[in-house]
């Protein structure tokens, strides 16, 4: 049966009955920056749902700690991935798996997809970005001049579900990040149908004021308590 | 021909200080740059500014205690300063594309005469990262290459144009090696500086691109 808290939010027991519903070919959008700020539980039991072809969206693709998102490519559930600096030489398995033509990789700029993911939640189909103008990385976008200095076209990238990592939650889904490992977290619970949000601590609602919460509720779907912090 | 020494990294770093404005917003990327956030002393009151949204960390002073939370783009623990913010992935390129960051020093594979960079794969490598290099590389007011002068096959890294994959054109304002400090101008580079043992001659050898010469005479 269903936990739920007074505002519907969904309290997760275990993080496996928190990442029960990612499905086969699911775009699943991965919190973390450089090992902090990383849903280590629920990515562990990601990696051990019956699940395949998975497109995973992440700034890394391993960097050699436990529970991180190299597990979903040692695991053989990731048919693509789009990611900003896989290149950390603890990234094995996703090496691995690149190597041998298992994964096909997209990748982007670092401020592009913090804002594709943004625009996905904002609503917006896309916008135009300097960033990666005359490069590999903007090849076969569309090219615009705009008041005189030239632009490519980036899409909005919407999330089927996101696994983020959060310091605090109150019962509403309201969250509170700590330091650097907010990073892309926000950003992937606005840019997915359905957020699942690893907290260290749960506190009641009103605990964190309104002022300090840096992502409303609304954007919230699922809450597990792990009790770890980075 | 024999190359002297040149200047150690940390005499590198201190030219590139040179050109960073007391209170300024600056990046520094992975690799030699790190070294500025180390040795600068407070009396610039830089705000550095990293990627994951730290707006105003420093280096770590002698044994303080570590926050796994508050770490560089290298993922290296510093620390905050007194008034430091934090702000999500969003807002940290917003600083960086959008203008507000003062100066990017950036490591790079090469840099043309005109200010191209091409620091974020290799030729035909099939496994790279791009990171925020051309985020910051298009957006920040000033870009300061440091690097080393050669590669590891002895070729010069400042070339007429770039064989390595481009991250930003003309984008590049200041190369500081371990043999000189130059200038980008439109018209091309200038050597502001040459380290002890090094002749104009010498730099000309070992630098596959045209320069002129505006020297401050180095202070021996």
């Amino acid at each position: 049966m269903d936990v739920q808290t007074p505002s519907h939010r969904k309290l997760a027991r275990t993080p496996q009955e928190a990442v029960a519903g990612i499905e086969d070919g699911a775009l699943l959008l991965v919190g973390g920056w450089g090992g902090i700020g990383v849903p280590h539980e629920l990515i562990l039991a990601t990696s051990k749902l019956p699940v395949r072809d998975l497109t995973v969206v992440s700034n890394n693709c391993g960097t050699g700690i436990a529970g991180d998102v190299g597990e979903l490519f040692k695991a053989g559930l990731v048919s693509k991935v789009i990611t900003t600096f896989p290149v950390h030489t603890e990234a094995v398995d996703y090496l691995d798996r690149v190597k041998k033509g298992e994964v096909e990789v997209e990748l982007t700029p670092q401020g592009t997809l913090a804002e594709r993911l943004r625009s996905a939640g904002a609503g917006l189909g896309g916008f135009y970005t300097p960033t990666g103008v005359g490069t590999e990385l903007g090849e076969n976008k569309e090219c615009r001049v705009i008041n005189g200095k030239e632009y490519i076209l980036e899409q909005a990238l919407h999330g089927d579900v996101a696994i983020i990592k959060a310091d605090l939650a109150d019962e509403m889904g309201n969250l509170r990040f700590r330091f650097a490992a907010r990073s892309f977290n926000p950003l992937m619970a606005m840019a997915a149908r359905k957020t699942i949000v690893e907290v260290r601590e749960l506190v009641p609602v009103g605990a964190i004021k309104p002022d300090d919460i840096h992502l409303p509720g609304i954007f919230v779907d699922t809450i597990y308590v792990s009790g770890s912090r980075s | 021909m024999n190359l002297p020494n040149g200047w150690s990294k940390y005499e590198q770093a201190e030219r590139v200080i040179k050109y960073l404005r007391p209170h300024s917003y600056v990046n520094l990327g992975v690799g030699m740059p790190g070294i500025i956030a180390e040795i600068l002393d407070d009396t610039k009151n830089i705000n550095f500014h990293c990627e994951n949204g730290l707006v105003g960390y420093r280096g770590l002073n002698e044994g303080e205690v570590i926050d796994p939370d508050i770490i560089d783009a290298a993922t290296k623990p510093v620390g905050l300063i007194t008034g430091a913010a934090i702000v999500a992935h969003d807002l940290s390129f917003a600083i960086a594309r959008g203008g507000r960051l003062d100066t990017a020093v950036l490591g790079a594979f090469q840099v043309s005469e005109f200010g191209d960079l091409a620091n974020w794969k290799s030729p035909n490598a099939l496994i790279a990262g791009v990171g925020g290099a051309m985020d910051l590389a298009v957006g920040a007011k000033q870009v300061i290459v440091m690097m080393k002068h050669l590669d590891k096959n002895g070729e010069s890294k400042i070339v007429k144009e770039c064989t390595y994959p481009i991250t930003a054109r003309k984008v590049v304002d200041y190369i500081v090696t371990e043999f000189a400090v130059f200038g980008i101008n439109p018209t091309g580079l200038v050597a502001i500086e040459i380290a002890d043992g090094m002749t104009e001659e010498m730099l000309e050898t070992i630098t596959n691109a045209p320069f002129i010469s505006n020297q401050i005479k180095a202070e021996v």
